[in-house]
């Protein structure tokens, strides 16, 4: 195995691997602080950040030969017997200098900007720059750009990295961002009526190492150090992309994509990323009800029902109205799905169960940089199929349970949604909706009032991609598991924790109790135990 | 000084120098014609090889060495660039290559492509040579005329387009690897190196970026061999084994504070103070020199007193200069103050830097206004060191920097305050009396634009 020295200390790399000198110091706990160099985007080494000392071990002799002069880490690969020197004083003095240069012309405004407090220039300040200004003072100037719906580019911030540049150019191969000027008039701009305005603008406000790109969603809503985050998964599509959901106060202020090389690399879409309003919507559905008996000139009220009664009078009106038929939507995790079939089948063992509703827009679409939106607009339909085929192994879909119930097959349904629509159209329509209109019992549960909800017998609301946990399978069968990341709204009780209490389990709901007992079947055996943070292939233990 | 009849400037002077036929009574294109007809392209890399020629365009670097470090057996394309972006300020040579002997550029492309087995030429003008553009264009149509560029030239099964190119006035379009970008339309930042252009140039595709007056040189030792050529100059430090020697011919630029500026050609190795009193008659109205610049402001600045250094590739070296450049010397008279030439320097460089690279983009800036501010009589003493600290750390030489722009902006800087120290504290001292001795920090000053 390639060994290579960082500091003195040797460690071991793969074989094949190809790394610079940045990642094979950090797997040796050294840091190389660097601005440009972004693993997702090509190597420009213009920052001169990453400044190091560098040499050659002769395999033979053992004798050490350096670079006579400072080379980027970044730029840099590492083959066996690289000494990498990331301490000297050479590389300290160097460190400073770009430190001290980046802030010639910066405003240093950190109380108003809104990166302050994971700003990569107020961090290597602290630990490599000097406490000194020896420039000449300037005034004080904050500019501002308006380049496309989604960020403001804070111009006399930018160190001019490129990284959005390349991003755009690389990644979302739009190329509407660029450099213009020359030297130290150098700014970041779009050409004019070319605003930055694609599907993956908002990822160049995580590339930015500094606070010169602004998320307008997010601008001035909070300081990030109230922030907490928790590792989440993005329901906006069938992709699963990773996330942090980050919050404070049981409120979502930003979703950030969470690396993951097997999903999403480095990225989300603004789709996902500004996905997350409907969850404090003011139109949300947050109280559970029984629809009162209907009284002629008056509209639709429903009573309000404490969730421990729900849980016993909903079982003993579906077991009165007779045959069963439940929608298990494709937003509900995997526990959720499982646990619902579990109820509906002991509630009628010959219950109907299918997968529901799937949101869909015309295709896929691809970036250049490979980045997929999915036309599929839910996460799970393949963990939701998986669990509907263990009770039934010809799954259903949304249009069968309509036939069944259209054609006068049920008595009762359940229908599970939980869309996050708000601000668009209902995701059922009227006439659809009909179909429901004559059984004797119908149970929605849902995000928000539609069509369907309005016939409800039982009217009850759903919680939102971060107030639930449990298990996500993408599109390519890769399961990810997510914590709660907010309490949803007062008076809501996420699906998993009423299911879990209408099956008569003891103690709170933990989906990790279910998730053991799924993966005891064998299309769900990769569920068995801890799942890594980058997921894990449902696929990998059938084929093996 | 031995008398020297100019060969590379053979044409200036001559009535329509510039024309094919002009051209072709003076030998031109015979070479080319018996090149074409019997000899092979390894042959001619291996006459300029042996002939030692470096490249005039700046850094000196063997010729016939950068055209065997193309890929062997590349099935194609490969590419050469001839980069007459001349924007060196003093330098002007390559204007007048291309605007009184364009054929013999011309030719020496030929050559130059057949020898590296390039099947397109790329020439990358400087824009403000409006008549250079002209006359190259009427010369590359000639040429097409008379069947030295096209397909299958002369029935040798050799074929050659050539292309000119006029850039847009960037200093940095000069670096090999700017100018290949910019001639892909891009934004001309210098490359990261490696991959080198003789792997990965233009287009991606092996390229050899070379300098209109080594075109004009391999034009030259085709027509009169490699012994005359090597019969020129300065030979190899028998001490030095790094030193490959500077052959040939050189034109070199004397302006500034000089009689009769302009360009002469002289055999490299002729000193600063010959070229300025044999060619330049002289230091103007008969004063004394102050300082002179070897080649091009980035290579720094020789005192009167070394004036005696050879103009070779390894003789500015020597003296704490950078190196000979593009053998642009510029006088400059001991009534100039040298804190106006570094200010305009820095101004030169600061309006030039491409701004990829921290250190060049800030340091150049950063020094333009210390210099702004001790030219307006609010220089400190501290200035002087920041000066020279910039000078120290900024360039490709300690590593901070992706191409040579930055060592050239850092050279006049730390020559200047190392040769010249104490002209700047007696005008910061007469000009600051109060506030020289501060060492916190001022407030900036307004910068009035470069332009």
């Amino acid at each position: 195995m390639p060994v290579v020295i960082v500091d003195g200390q040797e460690i071991e790399i793969g074989a094949d691997e190809r790394l610079n000198c940045i990642e094979a110091a950090r797997r040796a706990g050294a840091e190389i602080p660097h601005y440009c160099w972004h693993p997702g985007l090509s190597v420009v080494a213009s920052c001169r950040m990453c400044l190091i000392e560098t040499g050659q071990r002769d395999a033979a002799s053992g004798k050490i030969t350096m670079v006579p002069k400072l080379v980027p880490g970044c730029q840099t690969p590492v083959k066996d017997g690289t000494v990498i020197v990331t301490k000297s004083d050479l590389v300290t003095s160097s460190r400073a200098r770009v430190e001290e240069a980046l802030l010639i012309d910066h405003p240093i405004d950190c109380p108003i900007c809104d990166k302050a407090g994971e700003c990569l220039l107020q961090d290597y300040h602290f630990q490599h720059g000097q406490a000194e200004r020896r420039a000449d003072l300037h005034p004080f100037t904050s500019r501002k750009r308006d380049v496309g719906p989604t960020v403001t580019l804070f111009v006399d911030r930018c160190i001019m990295c490129t990284r959005c540049v390349r991003f755009t150019r690389e990644v979302a191969g739009t190329a509407e961002l660029m450099v213009t000027s020359r030297g130290a008039k150098e700014e970041i701009d779009v050409f004019p009526g070319f605003p930055l305005d694609n599907k993956l603008s908002g990822n160049v406000v995580d590339v930015c190492p500094v606070g010169a790109l602004g998320d307008k969603d997010f601008l001035y809503q909070q300081r990030v150090w109230f922030l907490k985050r928790e590792a989440n998964v993005c329901g906006g599509c069938s992709a699963g992309c990773s996330i942090y959901t980050e919050h404070n106060q049981d409120t979502v202020y930003r979703l950030k994509p969470r690396e993951n090389p097997q999903v999403n690399a480095w990225w989300i879409c603004d789709e996902g990323r500004y996905g997350w309003h409907h969850l404090h919507d003011p139109a949300r559905l947050v109280e559970a009800g029984r629809r009162r008996p209907a009284e002629r000139g008056r509209p639709t009220e429903y009573e309000p029902v404490e969730w421990a009664d729900l849980v016993v009078r909903l079982r003993d009106d579906l077991t009165r109205a007779g045959r069963l038929a439940v929608a298990v939507s494709p937003m509900l995790t995997v526990e959720e799905a499982w646990m619902l079939c579990a109820v509906a089948r002991s509630i009628d063992p010959q219950a109907y169960l299918a997968v529901g509703h799937l949101p869909t827009t015309d295709s896929d679409e691809t970036f250049p940089g490979g980045f997929t939106i999915r036309a599929e607009k839910c996460p799970n339909r393949r963990g939701v199929e998986a669990v509907v085929a263990l009770f039934d192994p010809a799954v259903h879909g949304w249009s069968d349970l309509l036939a069944h119930v259209g054609g006068g097959n049920a008595d009762a349904a359940w229908i599970t949604a939980g869309y996050p629509t708000s601000g668009r159209g209902p995701w059922i329509d009227t006439e659809t909706a009909a179909t429901f209109a004559n059984l004797s019992c119908l149970v929605v549960q849902d995000m928000f009032d539609t069509p369907l909800s309005q016939l409800a017998s039982w009217r009850l609301p759903a919680a939102g991609f971060a107030e639930r946990a449990g298990t996500w399978v993408n599109v390519a069968h890769r399961a990810q598991a997510f914590e709660q990341a907010i309490r949803p709204p007062a008076g809501v009780w996420p699906e998993g924790r009423l299911f879990w209490n209408m099956l008569g389990r003891r103690g709170l709901y933990d989906p990790s109790a279910v998730r053991r007992q799924l993966a005891e079947s064998a299309s769900l055996a990769a569920l068995a135990g801890e799942i890594p943070a980058h997921g894990v292939d449902l696929r990998i233990h059938q084929l093996a | 000084m031995q008398p020297f009849k100019p060969v590379l400037l053979e044409a200036v002077g001559v009535p329509d120098g510039n024309t094919l036929a002009s051209y072709k009574s003076r030998g031109g294109y015979a070479p080319l014609e018996q090149t074409l007809a019997g000899r092979q392209s390894a042959d001619v890399v291996e006459m300029v090889k042996s002939s030692g020629l470096r490249g005039r365009g700046g850094a000196g670097f063997s010729t016939g060495l950068k055209w065997t470090f193309l890929p062997k057996d590349h099935p194609g394309p490969i590419y050469l660039c001839v980069n007459a972006d001349e924007s060196e300020p003093g330098t002007f040579n390559n204007r007048i290559l291309m605007e009184d002997d364009p054929h013999q550029v011309i030719e020496g492309i030929i050559l130059s492509s057949f020898a590296t087995r390039a099947s397109t030429a790329y020439i990358y003008l400087r824009y403000e040579y409006p008549t250079a553009w002209h006359r190259l264009q009427a010369a590359i149509d000639e040429a097409y005329a008379a069947g030295y560029l096209g397909k299958n030239i002369r029935g040798s099964g050799f074929s050659l387009d050539i292309y000119l190119h006029r850039g847009a006035a960037a200093y940095i379009c000069g670096e090999e690897t700017g100018l290949i970008e910019s001639l892909e339309g891009k934004r001309a930042w210098p490359r990261i190196k490696p991959p080198f252009p003789a792997i990965e140039g233009l287009f991606r595709k092996p390229t050899v970026v070379n300098n209109i007056e080594t075109m004009a040189c391999v034009a030259q030792i085709a027509r009169r061999g490699v012994d005359w050529f090597k019969s020129i100059g300065v030979p190899a430090d028998p001490n030095n084994p790094r030193d490959p020697g500077s052959y040939g011919p050189k034109l070199y630029c004397l302006s500034g504070h000089v009689e009769k500026p302009g360009c002469y050609e002289a055999p490299l190795g002729i000193t600063a103070r010959e070229l300025i009193d044999h060619f330049g008659g002289g230091v103007w109205r008969g004063r004394r020199a102050k300082a002179v610049i070897p080649g091009g402001i980035s290579m720094g600045l020789m005192t009167e007193s070394e004036l005696d250094t050879p103009l070779d590739f390894a003789g500015p070296g020597r003296v704490g200069c950078l190196g000979l450049g593009t053998a642009a010397v510029v006088v400059i008279d001991d009534q100039t103050s040298i804190v106006d030439f570094l200010h305009n320097s820095c101004r030169f460089f600061a309006h030039e830097s491409c701004g990829q690279c921290t250190p060049c983009r800030e340091g150049t800036s950063w020094s333009l206004r210390m210099l702004e501010r001790i030219k307006a009589g609010k220089g400190r003493l501290k200035d002087l060191d920041l000066l020279a600290e910039i000078g120290n750390t900024m360039g490709m030489m300690p590593g901070s920097t992706i191409c040579g722009l930055a060592d050239g902006a850092a050279w006049p800087i730390k020559n200047a305050i190392k040769k010249f120290r104490g002209e700047f504290e007696d005008h910061i001292k007469r000009t600051n009396p109060s506030g020289w001795m501060v060492t916190d920090p001022v407030p900036a000053l307004q910068i009035v634009g470069a332009h």
